[in-house]
């Protein structure tokens, strides 16, 4: 049994589904119906919450392998098993699953009218998805956990976005299909390879290196898609501008994470001669990333498609941070997704609050919002420069290590990457000028209240957290030291292996 | 003399003329009780399949096996579903007769004779006893213009593949000397067996079998016999026939023409990929949900081939794990289309559903769960029969058919989801009219196997490992 003493993780996975069998049992009239599973979803959500944290209680960071694990075969004959466990890179990420699902919940608690019994459903399916896809130790698994996302996402953006919200749908949908069923062929290539789909089996086996190019190929074409990467992340502010609120923090929050995690779990351990081959072409689609997305960034006058580019930027550093292969840069990605996940989340809330108010995310429909929101101006003040990266802030730390692995590699990364974090002071503060200072010249703005006790319950925790990791950042990075450590070590391992084949071949 | 082996195949065919005298002796309406019968008949067909032991018989003309007996269940478990949905539309359309149960009935024996076929002759009994009854089903709204429109579009076709099928037939008898399996294999198995005459011929066998299961370059009738006939039927043709000449497939070219395998493989490969892609770009621009299916059919044809044209063991379990699904799949949603009703009218349009998910949330959730399975997205039935393909062809070292067949199944995608944004995101329409209940049973049960495959598929997929080794053997 594992160290919880029951089965935790299968616990924290299927939860959710529980919530929303009672949700669609839910009978009456439609107000009851709307009021009862936004409860419903909220008390869910809620309690996967309190028992995923006995993850973060009784972790213990000085273990590099996987805990909590559950084992059980599901068809022994093709070597599948049902395999769920978490280690240093993924324990984390599913506490930021489990987090942001009740401060959606709470998010979409007025601002969806229709359809509140399918919303609520759609959210805890995706908290299922996205738990699921962290924990799963089984490669099969773990692409059913990854794709099955898609539907409620599909379905989230589809019906409670905004006026170009099926070309959103759609495009989200099919490039996310499209990059996802090459990985699904490149799966399929390992398990004939080595006749095990067991993840932790499968990072202590070797593959050739002839094989491993097309297989990195295959896995870059879909955890690119998901990060997103330059030239493929074009769907990301298309449907970031659309979703709802909620939908968009799911979406930046832990979705954007998968293509990350991938890197890390996958990419990096399993094909080493690949990602150390194919390390130039990623530095360059990252710092393309970094450069050309923050340009864009500031010529936008959309508050959500601004955050949306933002976050491709950032995720260009987690792209550089994970392909240098040591220690600093392998924590920097690792923390640059984790802040990214609360700091970008919170900043598509600070959206949803006054999208809320006005029913547009268009800069130049606001102007001079502190006489009437001062509470507010702090709030976004404070997300935006944890977003710039303002030491004490969880941004800074993510960035600073990055910059610091990089800088082992190559000065010019470090340089180019680095440039990412002066446009974003730009881009993030003009938008902040806008939108905030200023006198009011629009009429309808005058009449907006503060924010709600509701909205401050919502903000509270990701404050709180932003701080914590920008000023005790290594009560996190404790969790995943060993792991990362011994990633590295085993690509140190892998590339010493692969030169002394080479020698032995040469001569 | 072992006649006991065929004895599923008679006790349905004494069934359905006893159903049929019961028919016409009967002084009121026999439609209620013929289909109960018939649904009886297959019920007790299932369990003679289960009982009979392996064997030959009838002087090896007929073969029982673990592969004939996973088709067999199957094709039953088909045609009792679509049987079940035709109950009141036939009685909503002013079709409901007896004689329909009892065509679907004899159609059901030419299958399972078709699949038991361990003789080209066998085969070719089976196969015409099928069509003939398919023809007259397709007709059976016989005021309706389009129904009999696209019988008689199936039966020209049809008769002209049949043609092929048997010209084929007759050349690999002239050139091989035989027209048993048996024989043929070992004729085969012989450097240098295939003389070029025995190709061609092979080739026109295969010719007449794909139009069977309407892959490309036979598909033509297709989308006009799914638009024309009446819906039941409809779910008919897409389910049992297209198991039974994927099973025949699957037997003709393993068992007698195994050892032709590199002759025949590039063959299978064009006719799947040919109807992956066709299927995926000529659906797009459909409106007629019916229409739609039958290109998503062809599309689906064309991934079931993909294990046969990987010619292993593999190969051949996937192709019938994706047949299990597909049947479950199209019936499912299917049983949504008989639905499709507003104020007594029975309508087709795609954007007739309009906003479904807020008129009838239940019907829409079904029709999500099936579109979805559809476009292979886990964890989802129709994720696993693409699975397995894929898995197969992989190990076969086909990229090319792998690949093209998952970037098909993206563009398939864009059209099943194109159907869950009409019903879940488009400003509704009026609401339909209150489901059958038979109807809301057969979506339910479908439904349910649909989602939850991913639990209980450990024995189906041992079933049909279990089958595909019998070719193998």
């Amino acid at each position: 049994m594992n160290a919880a003493g029951f089965p935790i993780l299968s616990l924290v996975t299927w939860l959710p589904l529980v919530g929303g069998a009672i949700i669609l049992s839910i009978r009456g009239d439609a107000e009851a119906v709307a009021r009862n599973a936004r409860w419903a979803a909220l008390w869910t959500s809620l309690i996967v919450f309190g028992l995923s944290l006995v993850l973060w209680v009784k972790f213990n960071p000085s273990d590099p392998g996987f805990q909590f694990v559950e084992n059980v075969p599901w068809m022994p004959e093709y070597g599948l098993t049902y395999h769920l466990g978490v280690d240093g890179i993924s324990v984390l990420f599913v506490l930021l699953s489990t987090a942001l699902t009740p401060i959606c919940v709470l998010a979409s608690w007025e601002i969806i009218k229709y359809q509140v019994r399918e919303y609520m459903l759609a959210f805890l399916i995706l908290e299922t998805m996205m738990v699921g896809t962290f924990c799963s130790l089984d490669f099969i698994i773990f692409y059913m956990f990854f794709e099955g996302t898609l539907i409620p996402m599909y379905l989230i953006i589809g019906v409670w976005g905004g006026p170009r919200r099926i070309y959103s749908a759609f495009k989200f949908f099919l490039f996310t299909l499209a990059g996802s069923v090459l990985l699904l062929l490149a799966i399929l290539a390992v398990w004939y390879q080595t006749g095990t789909m067991d993840i932790a089996t499968l990072l202590h086996t070797k593959l050739p290196a002839s094989m491993q190019i097309w297989l990195f190929l295959a896995f870059l074409a879909s955890f690119a898609v998901k990060l997103p990467m330059w030239p493929v992340h074009t769907w990301l502010p298309d449907a970031h501008v659309e979703a709802p609120t909620a939908g968009s923090v799911m979406l930046a929050g832990v979705l954007l994470k998968f293509g990350g995690y991938g890197f890390l779990r996958f990419s990096v351990p399993l094909l080493p001669v690949a990602s150390a081959t194919l390390a130039p072409l990623m530095f360059a689609l990252g710092v393309m990333a970094v450069i050309y997305t923050s340009f864009v960034a500031l010529a936008q006058d959309d508050m959500k498609k601004l955050i949306a580019y933002s976050s491709v930027a950032h995720m260009g550093l987690v792209t550089i941070g994970t392909f240098t292969f040591n220690e600093q840069g392998l924590q920097g990605a690792m923390f640059q997704m984790l802040s990214h996940g609360v700091v970008s989340a919170a900043l598509f809330l600070c959206v949803g609050v006054v999208y809320d108010r006005l029913h547009t995310h268009e800069i130049d429909r606001f102007g001079g919002l502190i006489d009437r929101m001062p509470f507010y101006a702090l709030i976004l003040m404070f997300f935006s420069l944890a977003s710039v990266g303002l030491p004490g802030t969880s941004g800074f730390v993510g960035e600073i290590l990055v910059m610091i692995g990089a800088l082992q590699v190559n000065f010019w990364l470090a340089l180019l990457g680095g440039t990412g974090m002066i446009l974003s002071v730009g881009y993030m503060l003009y938008m902040y000028r806008r939108v905030i200072f200023g006198t009011i010249v629009h009429a309808e703005l005058k009449n907006f209240l503060d924010l709600s006790p509701r909205e401050v319950a919502v903000f509270a925790p990701l404050v709180v957290l932003t701080l914590w990791m920008g000023i005790y950042p290594s009560s996190f990075t404790s969790f995943w030291a060993a792991s990362i450590g011994q990633i590295v070590q085993n690509h140190q391992m892998a590339m010493l292996h692969g030169v002394h084949l080479a020698g032995m071949l040469a001569r | 003399m072992n006649w006991q082996i065929a004895l599923p195949e008679i006790v349905l065919a004494l069934c359905g003329m006893a159903i049929l005298l019961f028919g016409v002796l009967y002084r009121r309406d026999a439609s209620v009780p013929c289909n109960m019968l018939t649904l009886g008949a297959f019920l007790i067909a299932a369990f003679l399949v289960l009982s009979t032991p392996d064997g030959s018989g009838y002087g090896g003309l007929f073969v029982v096996d673990a592969f004939s007996r996973f088709v067999k269940i199957l094709i039953l478990a088909g045609a009792a579903l679509a049987l079940m949905l035709s109950f009141d539309y036939n009685r909503h359309e002013g079709i409901a007769r007896f004689e329909f149960p009892v065509l679907i009935l004899f159609a059901v024996v030419g299958m399972m004779t078709m699949v038991s076929a361990a003789n080209l002759m066998t085969l070719y009994l089976g196969l015409e006893l099928q069509l003939i009854s398919l023809y007259v089903v397709t007709a059976f709204n016989r005021t309706a213009i389009r129904s009999s429109e696209a019988a008689l579009k199936y039966f020209v076709l049809g008769a002209l593949a049949s043609g092929l099928l048997l010209y084929g037939i007759s050349l690999v008898y002239g050139f091989a000397g035989s027209t048993s399996f048996a024989a043929l294999a070992s004729a085969l198995s012989a450097p240098g067996g295939a003389s070029p005459g025995l190709v061609v011929g092979i080739v026109f066998v295969i010719a007449g079998l794909v139009f069977e299961v309407s892959a490309v370059p036979f598909h033509m009738w297709t989308p006009d016999v799914y638009e024309g006939a009446p819906t039941p039927v409809t779910v008919f043709i897409g389910t049992a026939p297209k198991v039974a000449g994927m099973a025949l497939l699957l037997r003709t070219l393993s068992t007698p023409f195994g050892h032709l395998s590199p002759d025949w493989r590039l063959l299978i490969e064009l006719v799947s990929l040919g109807s992956m892609i066709l299927g995926a770009l000529a659906a797009i621009g459909q409106t007629n949900f019916k229409r739609l299916m039958a290109y998503s059919a062809i599309g689906h044809m064309g991934y079931t081939l993909i294990g046969l044209a990987a010619g292993t063991e593999a190969g051949l379990r996937g192709a019938l794990i994706y047949l299990v699904v597909y049947v479950f799949m199209n019936v499912g949603i299917f049983a949504g289309i008989i639905a499709m009703r507003r104020q007594g009218r029975v309508f087709e349009q795609i954007a007739d559903l309009a906003g479904l998910a807020r008129t009838d949330p239940a019907l829409a959730l079904a029709f999500a769960v099936f579109l979805f399975s559809m476009a292979g997205i886990p964890p989802l039935a129709g994720f696993f029969g693409k699975l397995y393909v894929f898995l197969a062809a992989v190990q076969a070292g086909m990229w090319t058919l792998a690949i093209i067949g998952v970037l098909t199944s993206v563009v398939g995608a864009y059209y099943y989801i194109r159907i869950v944004k009409v019903m879940f995101m488009d400003a509704p329409a009026p609401a339909i009219d209150q489901r059958p209940a038979m109807v809301s049973f057969v979506a339910a049960a479908t439904g349910l196997f649909t989602v939850f495959f991913v639990l209980f598929s450990a024995p189906i997929v041992a079933a049909a490992q279990a089958a595909a080794q019998v070719l193998f053997g």
